[in-house]
């Protein structure tokens, strides 16, 4: 047995039902860096102590903490999982010269090591600091003695992986390309930054611990070494959506609740009509999956901090202390969008933020979002370098777009913000266990 | 001296928790009030009843928390000895919503009142008053005179740089036109300095504005993109992206020709315009965010590079909107006005530096600790300047 399963009974018992022997199962040559050894070692609990273990020791009764969500399943983890407090967001290039065996070798290596992570395991056969005295540690150990904390890591695919900018199909694999994997149109008010735009792979990690989100990221980047580097990476705190109705609703940067009409995973038919991909939305591979947009959403908070507190309101159609829409009631009121005030003019404004993101402005279109705070220290003239940092997932990137579109032209909110990252990826379907992240595309 | 005066007025409202900046000027005000003496009284606004959780209440700051408990989107006014007059008011407040008017009331008889539905006298109408403080200074002043005059004022100035732009205007489209760059390129940011001192105003014809003053990156994929900006990109080549083909002389015209009759349009709509005291407050501090979040930063003037023209100009529109209403100000709030003159005088002896001749540096030849100092001056004016509304208008 692996020393990344042996840490607790369920994680015990689904060790035995699977073959453990089966090429793939353990890291690759490449992704153990060098050190010797397929997926067999059997470094016990005594050694190396169980994360989790130790964890709940340390904080009885933290259930946030004490989360754990299976990384194999039949849907991605992090989707429609309780929206986290935590996010490291990061967006890969595959290296050049990188082959399709490569490419799959690295997906499975990332399979294994994502799965250890989310079980609260660290990574490779002796883990952070039960190695060989004069090799490098396999894991690189700042997530020691942490829980889980519900960590999930969810892999995405985006348009350049299956066809360059220059139209080159380096892994055979642009006949499978979806219909709408198409990079987003530029939205007036656009300032993007190609730096913090775009990307061949993605990887969001969410964790109520921040040092348990990065963890994952920096030892998955470490695997990647030589396959795939970093372009962009963004770190998140402060969740600014429920994902579930036994959330409370967050705030934004702006001190608004956000989110508050998300789609909850308490909604099923909802989830199954907005968020994944159905087998006859094609293609085949994807069913299951979904569609992720990620805008990097700067905020000029020093303007909006000196903005007159009914301006505020007005912009965002809502209360900023109970969030509840301008035109009465409590937070979770459903909006009067025709309620009129003096001068017959409705409550809630043509160009209010909670008006044009409403589904009923928008075709029905929802999209399930699980954006995050930033604040990236300062800029060169001393604003917080602060703002949103948007993820939604969507069945396709036109319900994106739909709303966008509206917002970009019309929301009262485009004076205090300007998207400066966006990035469009393709999400597969959950991975098996026994198989590895996106199986399917490259059957 | 105007920072600490900033830093103890933030430092009231913190330990409050509510605004004390607002000055219920047309009713008379007391000045000063010291902090803590802030009372906060609660308003039921229901079907049939306004009822306040007391009568009367000490002079200073005073709190009305007010909570539509009906059906109808309701109002609140608190109103003068003659039963008429309004002294504070919240209004649009939706069913089931909490709103706070907070407003520094003077020695005195008033009346309270609520207005569900919006219409008719009110209902619930009730003495109210206000007794002796400890302290404070009470100033009673007729103010109305002075705020019709600030706002008569205010629109001749739109009107007349308004004016000066269509004629700018029209002597740019003729040199464009004819080909003469050079001449279009001096003519270029000097006539713009007029529509920057009015921006607020100019941006609030909503078909207008788009078509005059867009950036690029602010189009529509498939717009037309039409106006000032797009003339810069042309007139501006070399700093554009590579590949970019110079307008042909028809493209010229059409633009030229769309520019003079939407600024026509522009100066036909101005003459039509009035101002409320709470438009000129907030027209300042518009022009000083447009100044925080365009100018500062250099992305208005994307290839002429001549952001220091616009910041000068939006500079220019706040300070005469301030300047109107300077005189209510020092007596409603003798502290914000020392610390606007000063923070004002700051900024313009930072930009002062930077002319040359009858122009100034352009934005791309600015240090970067020049233009730190001018984003520090713009907070610095914006944080005292945008209490102004609330300073006046309550």
């Amino acid at each position: 047995m692996t020393r990344a399963v042996t840490r607790s009974p369920q994680a015990a018992k689904r060790t035995e039902s699977t073959d453990l022997a089966t090429p793939g199962r353990g890291l690759s040559r490449r992704g153990l860096l060098g050190l010797a050894g397929a997926s067999v070692a059997g470094i016990g609990l005594g050694v190396t102590g169980d994360r989790v273990a130790l964890a709940a020791a340390a904080t009885p009764g933290a259930a946030s903490a004490s989360a754990v969500y299976p990384f194999y399943g039949s849907h991605q983890a992090g989707i429609v999982t309780p929206a986290q407090d935590r996010l490291h967001f990061a967006a890969f290039d595959v290296s050049a010269g990188v082959t399709r065996a490569e490419l799959i070798e690295l997906l499975q290596d990332w399979t294994i090591a994502a799965a250890a992570m989310s079980a609260g395991q660290d990574i490779g056969e002796y883990g952070a600091v039960s190695g060989p005295y004069d090799a490098p540690p396999e894991d690189t150990g700042e997530a020691q003695g942490l829980p889980t904390a519900g960590l999930t890591i969810t892999f995405g695919f985006g348009p350049t992986l299956f066809e360059t900018a220059d139209g080159v199909d380096r892994f055979g694999i642009v006949g499978r390309r979806p219909a709408d994997l198409t990079p987003l149109p530029h939205f007036p008010g656009d300032d993007l930054d190609a730096g913090r735009s775009d990307g061949d792979l993605c990887i969001q990690a969410c964790s109520n611990d921040p040092q348990v989100a990065v963890h994952a990221i920096r030892n998955l980047s470490r695997i990647a070494f030589g396959r795939a580097a970093l372009r962009w990476s963004q770190l998140g705190f402060g969740r600014t959506s429920s994902t579930s109705t036994a959330q409370a609703t967050p705030r934004n940067l702006f001190g608004f609740k956000d989110g508050t009409a998300n789609i909850k995973a308490e909604e099923p038919d909802v989830v199954t009509d907005q968020v994944w991909v159905s087998a006859a939305d094609g293609p085949a591979w994807l069913a299951g999956g979904s569609y992720l947009v990620a805008r990097r959403i700067r905020m000029t908070i020093e303007t909006w901090d000196r903005t007159i507190l009914r301006e505020q309101e007005a912009v965002f159609g809502r209360t900023k202390g109970a969030g509840a829409p301008l035109s009465g009631g409590t937070e979770f009121s459903e909006p009067d969008f025709a309620l009129a005030g003096r001068e017959d003019r409705p409550l809630i404004g043509a160009a209010a933020h909670m008006r044009l993101a409403h589904p009923s402005q928008n075709h029905g279109t929802k999209l399930l979002r699980r954006g995050y705070n930033f604040v990236d220290g300062n800029d060169d003239l001393g604003r917080l370098e602060a703002g949103l940092f948007f993820i939604s997932f969507q069945r396709s990137p036109t319900q994106f777009t739909t709303v966008q579109l509206n917002l970009a032209k019309h929301d009262a909110l485009n004076e205090y913000i300007r998207h400066v990252g966006s990035a469009l990826f393709v999400v597969p379907t959950g991975t098996p266990d026994g198989s590895y992240v996106g199986a399917a595309l490259f059957a | 001296m105007p920072r600490v005066i900033r830093s103890a007025r933030l430092r009231s409202v913190s330990l409050l928790g509510v605004g004390l900046l607002g000055v219920g000027l047309l009713s008379g005000c007391v000045a000063n009030t010291p902090a803590g003496e802030s009372v906060a009284l609660t308003v039921e606004s229901s079907a049939d009843g306004c009822t306040v959780s007391a009568a009367e209440t000490p002079a200073g700051a005073t709190s009305f928390s007010i909570t539509n408990t009906g059906d109808q989107v309701t109002e609140f006014y608190l109103l003068g000895a003659d039963g008429l007059r309004i002294v504070g008011e919240a209004e649009n407040i939706g069913p089931g919503l909490t709103r706070d008017l907070v407003v520094q009331l003077a020695e005195g008889s008033y009346f309270t009142a609520c207005k569900p539905g919006m219409t008719g006298d009110g209902i619930g109408k009730a003495a109210f008053t206000v007794t002796p403080s400890a302290s404070g200074t009470v100033v009673n002043t007729d103010t109305a005179a002075q705020v019709d005059t600030a706002n008569e004022n205010y629109a001749s100035y739109v009107k007349d740089q308004i004016s000066q732009l269509a004629t700018g205007t029209d002597a740019f489209a003729i040199a464009y036109v004819a080909g003469d760059d050079d001449a279009a390129r001096a003519l270029y940011a000097s006539t713009r300095m007029h529509w920057e001192r009015v921006e607020t105003v100019a941006e609030s014809f909503g078909d207008l504005d788009p078509k005059l003053d867009l950036r690029e990156a602010d189009l529509e994929e498939g717009q037309d993109w039409t106006g000032w900006h797009a003339i810069e990109k042309d007139l501006w080549p070399e700093h554009a992206e590579a590949g970019f083909e110079p307008y042909s002389a028809d493209k010229r015209a059409a633009l030229t020709e769309q520019l003079v009759a939407d600024t026509a349009t522009l100066d036909a709509n101005v003459q039509e315009l009035s101002f409320t005291l709470s438009q000129q407050t907030n027209g300042a501090i518009g022009l000083l965010d447009e100044v925080a979040t365009g100018k500062v930063t250099g992305e208005e003037e994307a290839w002429s590079h001549t952001d220091l023209w616009d910041f000068q100009a939006n500079i220019d529109g706040a300070k005469v909107l301030y300047s109107g209403v300077r005189d209510i100000l020092l007596e409603a709030d003798p502290d914000l006005a020392s610390s606007l003159d000063s923070e004002f005088a700051s900024l313009q002896t930072l930009l002062d530096a930077q002319r040359v001749g009858d122009a100034f540096t352009l934005y791309t030849d600015l240090t970067p600790a020049e233009i730190r100092a001018l984003a520090d001056q713009v907070n610095a004016l914006g944080e005292p300047l945008n209490q102004l509304t609330a300073a006046l208008v309550l």
